[in-house]
């Protein structure tokens, strides 16, 4: 397996060379690279954050609505997740598909594994999720996510943890399955049921101990520790909004990329104007910091002190800053109309945000909170920079 | 502008005027992008159903009007009467039902 991988390594290079033919590229690494998704054309823009430039673009991925990426341990390959079921693996130095399967109808989302050998992949239709080899793409297991009466559901919050295993959520079933992918030929399925009606969304800890799914039929959040696989999911935060009108939501709110500020979780309330503040330990609701709009990401700062948030319809035009000690929203921003997402550098001096109406990325100093510049993108949605590799969960 | 005669021409259920040239380019590229976040911006479907013409065939038009402006209880379809008129869902309705033109 492993001289495989040299021999691979070594044809790659050839190919390299070969390619480019007398003029050998200069040799960079990939820790300041990132993708944008450009969502209507079915392409990425290959960006760093160095110089805050666009290196190229790579065509024919599909439909890349709501797409979303990860990336090998190495941070050569990303793994693109399309709208159509499209997996679609880019070499990020040669701006080129190396592999692509189009594994489902319709899937979600990705996680790729502790050990960066799988890529499993979430799929609405039909439910469960597919498991690849992620040298090869070629597939290595498939767990359809139906329930005891046979129902499918659509799988949603998938992400990885520790142990080589993934953890996700059905959407209409209300159940959280654990599967251990120690041998990917065997995998061991564990079953939460009644975690609570339509979970929309899930993330983990970046420690990879605390999985927890948001609930869209009813008021709270279910919590499964890893730790304590044994305790079962526990309904945490169930009192929030209980007896209050919620207003309609016009974008289903993620929870990914939430702040862990020590003992704090910062996360977006569904349907209402407000970020959660959450005791981490005690699983109560710390405080509620009103904002301009249904949050939809709400994405701390890598050293955790600031929290920025994007809103959806029809307030995504605006963008703000949460003061994390002091709970205050400390900036209000413009950064263009439709921002859909937004990327911190991986020390957090700045962040990129996709303005898909605009067809822009703007960067903002995130100290001064002053554009920095702008690059022209068709249509941006998500923003993925490769250190992202090295990071459960994302 | 054939866009708007050919509405006229072959909507009997749809009551008022079709909107003007520059609404129709904002509303299908409010289909496409926000609804699409759920509906999938090929209209495919996702959380949400497919609302492409086959899955929509047979369906009542003005029961799916009804949808699009008050939402639907129940679902995270969300009620759409503060951004969109009655006249403008049932526009939509129409272009849902007979296939949806590019944005560009
Ligand atoms: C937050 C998610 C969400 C958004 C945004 C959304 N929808 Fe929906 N929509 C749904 C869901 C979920 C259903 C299915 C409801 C059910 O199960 O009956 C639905 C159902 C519908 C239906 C009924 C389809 C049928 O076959 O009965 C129509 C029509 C529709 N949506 C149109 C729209 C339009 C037009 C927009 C944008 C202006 C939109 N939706 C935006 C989630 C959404």
């Amino acid at each position: 397996m492993r001289i495989e991988n040299v021999f691979r390594g070594l044809l790659g290079l050839f190919a390299a060379v070969a390619l480019s033919g007398c003029a050998t590229p200069p040799l960079r690494g990939t820790g300041d690279l990132g993708l944008v998704i450009e969502r209507a054309s079915g392409r990425v823009a290959v960006v760093e954050t160095s110089h805050r430039t666009k290196l190229g673009q790579i065509a024919g991925l599909g439909d890349l609505s709501h797409a979303s990426v990860n990336y090998s341990r190495d941070e050569r390959y990303a793994y693109v997740f399309g709208r159509d079921g499209g997996l679609t693996q880019i070499d990020m130095l040669e701006m080129r598909i190396v592999n692509r399967a189009v594994q489902s109808g319709n899937s979600i989302g990705g996680a790729i594994s502790q050990d960066g050998r799988l890529v499993a992949v979430a799929n609405y239709t039909p439910g469960g999720i597919n498991v690849f080899d992620a040298v090869t793409l070629k597939q290595v297991a498939n767990i359809p996510a139906l329930d005891d009466n046979g129902k499918p559901s659509k799988v949603i919050g998938l992400v990885d943890a520790p142990g080589n295993r993934f953890v996700f959520s059905l959407f209409e079933a209300g159940e959280i399955w654990l599967v251990e992918m120690k041998d990917p030929a065997k995998p061991v399925v564990r079953k939460y049921k009644n975690i609570g009606k339509e979970p929309y969304d899930a993330m983990i800890t970046a420690d990879g101990r605390y999985y927890l799914a948001g609930l869209f039929g009813e008021d709270g959040l279910a919590l499964l520790d890893l730790w304590n696989p044994d305790a079962g999911v526990k309904r945490v935060l169930d009192h929030y909004g209980r007896g209050e009108q919620k207003l309609p939501v016009f974008k289903m709110p993620h929870l990914e990329g939430w702040a862990a500020t020590g003992n704090e979780l910062l996360v977006p309330a569904v349907g209402r104007h407000e970020v959660l503040v959450i005791d981490q330990g005690k699983w109560t609701e710390a405080a509620r910091i009103p904002v301009a709009g249904q949050p939809v990401f709400v994405v701390a700062r890598p050293d955790n002190r600031q929290v920025w948030v994007n809103f959806a319809f029809p307030d995504n035009g605006t963008v703000q800053v949460i003061d994390v000690p002091s709970r205050t929203i400390v900036q209000t921003l413009k950064p263009g109309k439709a921002v859909l997402h937004l990327e911190f550098t991986p020390r957090g001096e700045q962040v990129w945000l996709s303005a898909r109406d605009d067809d822009k990325v703007v960067i903002y100093d995130s100290e001064t909170y002053l554009p920095v510049s702008e690059l022209h993108v068709d249509k941006p949605s998500g923003i993925f920079f490769t250190p992202r590799a090295h990071r459960t969960g994302l | 502008m054939l866009l708007a005669g050919s509405v006229v021409i072959c909507t009997p259920v749809m009551a008022g005027e079709p909107p003007a040239p520059a609404r129709q380019t904002e509303l299908i590229n409010l289909i496409r992008q926000d609804c699409g976040s759920c509906h999938g911006m090929t209209l495919a479907g996702g959380l949400g159903l497919p609302l492409l013409p086959e899955a929509l065939k047979g369906k009542s038009p003005e029961a799916l009007t009804e949808t699009i402006l008050r939402g639907r209880g129940g679902t995270p379809m969300p009620p759409w009467q503060a951004f969109i008129s009655e006249d403008e869902a049932g526009w939509i309705v129409d272009m849902l039902m007979k296939g949806l033109p590019d944005a560009h």
